[in-house]
């Protein structure tokens, strides 16, 4: 087992490269002069930039830039962006939870009534339940969800008034940021209410982040299980007279879940895709809506780092996710 | 039971049927993919004659009929079908417009992306030794960004516009191709055929794309017909984030994004190019699962 | 279902601030800092020109009239060289967790905030990272001889040459007074980066804490000298989406919506809850026509431009029915110098069409439009202009595309001179015409890039020149009349719009005025019970 981590592992390196080198080159290649974004609205005269220049290390030749952002990779400098002057790990340790917490959020969403709907598909096979749940479900797959978030908006927002238009919290409240996670940090708060109207902001959001994986989840569950129910020990445990429940759950749904959740390991790259558009409908202050804000201004510390620290989240999850999927299916291991 | 009846049934069964008539036989017992087919067909129909059928031109701005509301709506005009935008512009001339343009931006991003993955995936399938590897980090280090973000920081570095959306999101669908067909080489590479033709001495372009890659096609066929709805998808999310096709031309995704301004006086600005989006990405995904079906019987239960 | 809507009613349950008064302002986009020098949009402005610093003199609420604010009165000498100021007494710094003032306002930090901008050697100078951007730009530094204290509460200000707009000038965020004994404490800190993030002035809200991007608070100031504010908590809600402002005003997440788009003020005068304000402002929207790119060099090229495209349905679609007015001028109609007698451009495809083709250009030409990707006050949906202006050229054979940059890049790119023709909406500050011709249309301006038609006139630039130094203001307008017949002529610009500006209330609110100079002052704001 030891052995297969330490594979795996050997293999995150080169990627972790690779994905600076990318990182490294993308940025290079945006036109438009850092120094000029740096410098704003005030007028920069060939002296002053080339000094800037300098200062940046932007004169010297690409190997070398390319060994000083290693370097500073390596002493976890990650640079400070140019509009705020804030660090980007700082910015990004500040962002991140709030885009955790959605996706959590949409996760939880998704997982609970993409499994239900899916196991009790698989069990009702050819029902018009679910046909019902495939037909949705392949909807959901095909949503544009930044139009789905809009019509959300539209109906629950402005036309009920029943959820907030957008926003982690009600201005009034103010929340002292402890964990980052405003669920949590306004039961800290004691302040009335808070909690109730931090959960209210949470719901659209996160339905409309977790409409796409809720459709492939369900999918995945039902495929699953009803492979899992063909099973010899499934028809054993039948055979044994145990109650139908107790077969299902017990014995089918913990084998079906597995693919189930590599499949949710696999969709955290889609998951942030999707946080992207969603974060810019709902003005979720997450890493998508920053992300995005900094490629339009050329923001290039944070364009760089940033889409570099998210290259590494998506990579460390799926290496946990190998590993844990190599724990529970042994075949895996020693494959090649 | 009767005798009488088995012996015609084995005369069928003796017969091979052809392949086309055996694959659509399989795709027609889905109906939510033939659904799915006409669908398509009439989209199609539209944009290849998009300027004979729609009424007006998509850039044709009415401006003294800004806003109007689809005809069956109070104050709607019987010349607009489906209403008009913000710069008084037919709406269902500029979605049937639409329809081109994404069909076009589909198709050229698969075909962008397949061709270039195939070969790469041959490539790292036949050589496991240096260049299979390699090929395959580089994929997992374009896996490792999501795929909206590459696709965006891809646009900033090309700039906005139609072609660079297509290169973007043909970049961005590059890796599944090369995974794809790589697992499917890999899986053929052991069987006798391949060991047959190698020994009867075929040299390796043609062992590579004559006697491997047709018997990789179906998942790569069941892949394109995906990745063809998901571009349309991308490209109407990079048009609404304001980084795809520039205006006036009319995609569906941009529309959506000059039209979000207009959510609580005009809904069907905002509601149409949507629903648009979610139909045509609906449908070729039906599609997409009929296809499956009647290609890759293995897949078929499974899923 | 009925157990649903309880819950939901619940959980819509406001937070309760029954006895102290709050405002929540929607504002449009994040303050930049809070060292106001460093800066010039004017959201930064609201976040801290308006809020936490004063000037010696200030705009009367709602007018461009100067009124005394630290300053109680002045004198000016008769060859309107020498200003002489003198303040207030008693006037108090604020008293936050970082900064206790130990005396109170005197001339050294009137010294203190002037000297900073212009004095090379002063410790501060260096420690601003952009520069002084609207001191360098309003020629401050050239403009000012010596600025002395005469004793305790006089200071007197020297000019090299007489300057009409100088009191004007004095109102505007850039000369705002900062407090010398909170920058030594800061400079004997080490800590001088704080001067932009908790920032120290005399006005009538104490700064408390900015979240970034999302909100900055801020606290009455119970010492302030014009009396505490009725308000006892302000909260600037940053929400850059115009229909989130409206949708978050209808929820009652805030009370004051800015800026919000012209097109939605019909549907929202007709709600029952809200108050629409509504004024005519100092806003210039307009496309500049970059006459040093061939063929726009041509004077022919350039009014067969402007005859061409249609500004009244312009008018129509991006601003709609009466809440914009057309422009003849740089500046509007209300402003020193401006002729009855001139006629905007009228539509005339047929003359424009004949002056192409005089031109030399009968076979067409081809032309880029540049726009903005996001809407501001003078052009709230970029897109609409850029495709009519694009239809309208198409008419007479120019063939234009469209390029949408992110504001900051637009305006940066426009002042390296790279468009053809560029959307672009100038906000007067201080209600004098120089304030909307030196920085737009001047030579100087063309040298720098912020005349982004390159358009240098020395008729026209010697007549604004000389205007700048006459106080008397009639012989002003008859050189203003004088140098706006010429830009009427040369067409550097598309003179699109003077657009009103707007501002959504709650109905509770009152006290609010909006200011023809684009800024938004909450000191005078109260709810009703």
């Amino acid at each position: 087992m030891l052995s297969f981590i330490a594979r795996r592992l050997g293999l995150l390196i080169p990627t972790f490269f690779g994905v600076t080198l990318l990182t490294f080159a993308l940025i290079r290649l945006i036109p438009g002069d850092p120094v000029e974004v740096m410098m704003g609205e005030r007028r920069v005269d060939p002296e002053m930039h080339a000094e800037a220049m300098h200062r940046l290390g932007l004169d010297k030749p690409l190997p070398a830039q390319y060994l000083d952002y290693i370097t500073k990779l390596a002493q976890g400098d990650l640079g400070e962006s140019l509009r705020t002057r804030e660090g980007v790990w700082e910015e990004f340790l500040t962002l991140f939870p709030a885009t955790l917490e959605l996706s959590l959020a949409a996760l939880l969403f998704a997982g609970t009534l993409g499994v239900i709907a899916g196991v009790i598909a698989a069990l009702k096979r050819g029902s018009l339940f679910d046909h019902g749940v495939m037909g949705v479900s392949l909807a959901g797959y095909s949503m544009p969800i930044f139009w789905w978030g809009l019509l959300l908006i539209m109906f629950f927002s402005v036309y009920l008034g029943w959820t907030p238009v957008s926003g982690r919290i009600d201005l009034l409240y103010d929340i002292e940021p402890k964990t980052g996670f405003m669920l949590i940090d306004t039961l800290l708060s004691e302040e009335e209410g808070a909690f109730k109207d931090a959960l209210m902001h949470l719901i659209l959001p996160a339905i409309v982040l977790g409409t796409i994986p809720l459709a492939v989840i369900a999918r995945m569950t039902r495929s699953a299980m009803l492979e899992v129910l063909r099973e010899d020990y499934i028809r054993t445990a039948r055979a044994k007279g145990l109650s139908p429940a107790r077969v299902v759950f017990v014995h089918g749904l913990r084998n079906a879940l597995i693919p189930v959740l590599t499949v949710f390991g696999l969709q955290v790259g889609t998951l942030l895709a999707g946080a992207v558009l969603t974060e810019t409908i709902f003005s979720w202050p997450g890493i998508g809506k920053w992300l995005i804000e900094a490629i339009g201004a050329r923001d290039y510390p944070v364009v760089q780092n940033g889409i570099l620290l998210i290259a590494c989240l998506v990579i460390l999850v799926n290496f946990v996710v190998d590993i844990l999927y190599g724990l529970v299916n042994p075949r895996i291991r020693h494959q090649r | 039971m009767t005798q009488s009846n088995a012996v015609p049934a084995a005369d069928q069964a003796l017969l091979y049927p052809s392949p086309l008539k055996e694959f659509w036989q399989a795709f027609a017992h889905n109906k939510g993919a033939v659904g799915g087919l006409l669908f398509m067909l009439v989209i199609v129909f539209c944009a290849l004659f998009a300027p004979w059928v729609a009424p007006f031109d998509p850039s044709e701005q009415f401006r003294d009929a800004l806003l109007t509301p689809p005809s069956w709506l109070e104050g709607g005009q019987a010349r607009f079908p489906l209403g008009t935008d913000e710069l008084g512009r037919d709406l269902l001339s500029r979605l049937i417009h639409g329809a081109r343009l994404s069909l076009m931006i589909g198709l050229a991003s698969v075909l962008m992306s397949l061709i270039p993955g195939i070969l790469m995936g041959l490539v790292a399938g036949f050589f496991p030794r240096l260049l299979g590897p390699s090929i395959m980090r580089l994929m997992d280090i374009m896996l490792a960004l999501p795929s909206l973000l590459l696709a965006v920081a891809i646009v900033a570095i090309l700039g906005p516009g139609l072609i660079n959306t297509v290169i973007a999101i043909a970049i961005v669908s590059l890796p599944s191709y090369v995974r794809l067909t790589r697992a499917a080489v890999m899986g053929e590479l052991g069987r006798d055929y391949v060991t047959a033709a190698r020994l009867a001495g075929a040299g390796l372009p043609r062992l590579m794309f004559i006697t491997v890659l047709p018997n990789c096609m179906a998942p790569l066929i069941v892949q394109a017909t995906l990745s063809f709805s998901s571009a349309i998808l991308d490209a109407a999310a990079l048009g609404f984030l304001g980084l795809g096709v520039q205006p006036p031309t009319p995609e569906w995704g941009t529309m959506l994004a000059s039209a979000r301004d207009y959510i609580e006086r005009a809904w069907w600005v905002v509601s149409l190019p949507g629903l648009t989006i979610l139909l045509s990405v609906l449908a070729i995904n039906l599609m997409g699962d009929g296809l499956r079906d009647a290609l890759d019987p293995k897949l078929k239960n499974a899923q | 279902m009925r157990s649903i809507f309880m819950l939901l009613a619940l959980c819509a349950g406001l937070p309760a601030f029954a006895q102290s008064q709050s405002l929540v302002v929607c504002s449009e986009a994040a303050p930049e800092g809070f060292d106001i020098v460093q800066y010039t949009a004017a959201t930064t402005a609201d976040a801290s020109a308006e809020t936490v610093y004063e000037r010696l003199v200030q705009f009367a609420p709602g007018s461009t009239r100067i009124v005394p604010a630290l300053a109680e009165s002045w004198e000016v000498g008769a060859d309107g060289l020498t200003y002489t100021f003198t303040l207030r007494k008693g006037v108090q710094f604020h008293q936050t967790p970082w900064f206790k003032p130990s005396r109170e306002l005197n001339a050294d930090d009137v010294l203190w905030s002037f000297q900073r901008q212009r004095d090379k050697d002063h410790p501060w100078h260096a420690l601003s990272p952009r520069g002084y951007p609207y001191f360098e730009a309003m020629g401050f530094a050239e403009l000012i001889e010596k600025i002395e204290a005469l004793d305790e509460h006089r200071v007197r200000f020297t000019l090299k040459h007489p300057e009409a707009p100088f009191l004007a000038d004095l109102a505007m965020g850039f000369t705002s007074i900062y407090s010398a004994e909170y920058a030594e404490q800061l400079l004997d800190a080490e800590t001088p980066q704080k001067l932009n993030s908790q920032p120290i002035g005399t006005g009538p809200f104490v700064f408390e804490r900015y979240a970034k991007d999302a909100q900055v608070r801020f606290a009455g100031n119970p010492h302030y000298w014009g009396g505490k504010p009725a308000l006892d908590r302000l909260l600037l809600a940053i929400t850059p989406d115009p229909n989130t402002r409206i949708q978050q005003l209808k929820a009652g997440a805030c009370q004051i919506a800015v800026f919000p788009r012209p097109s939605d003020v019909p549907a929202l005068r007709e709600n029952k809850d809200l108050q629409v304000l509504e004024l005519d402002s100092l806003l210039t929207a307009y496309v500049a026509i970059n006459t040093r790119h061939k063929p726009l060099d041509d004077v022919r090229v350039r009014q067969a431009i402007n005859l061409a495209f249609d500004r009244q349905a312009y008018l129509r679609a991006q601003y709609g029915e009466g809440n914009a007015t057309l422009a003849a001028a740089p500046y509007p109609a209300t402003l020193l110098g401006y002729d009855e007698r001139l006629q905007p451009w009228p539509k005339d495809l047929e003359r424009a069409r004949q002056l192409l083709a005089e031109a030399g250009h009968e076979k067409g030409l081809k032309l880029s439009i540049w726009t903005r990707s996001g809407g501001g006050p003078t052009n709230p949906n970029p897109g609409i202009g850029a495709q009519m202006l694009q239809a309208d050229l198409a008419a007479i054979g120019i063939q234009a595309d469209i390029r949408v940059f992110e504001w900051g890049e637009l305006i940066k790119r426009a002042k390296n001179g790279e468009h053809d023709l560029v959307f672009m909406g100038w906000a007067g500050d201080n209600g004098d015409p120089d304030n909307f011709l030196t920085p737009n249309l001047s030579c100087a301006a063309a040298e720098s890039g912020e005349n982004q038609a390159g358009w240098c006139h020395k008729e026209f630039d010697q007549l604004i020149r000389e205007a700048r130094r006459v106080a008397e203001p009639q012989r002003r307008a008859a050189l203003y009349r004088e140098a706006l017949a010429i830009f009427q002529d040369q067409a550097p610009w598309i003179a699109l719009a003077h657009p009103k500006q707007f501002a959504v209330l709650r109905k509770d609110v009152e006290g609010f005025v909006l200011s023809p100079l684009g800024s938004n002052n909450f000191a005078h704001v109260r709810r009703k019970p």
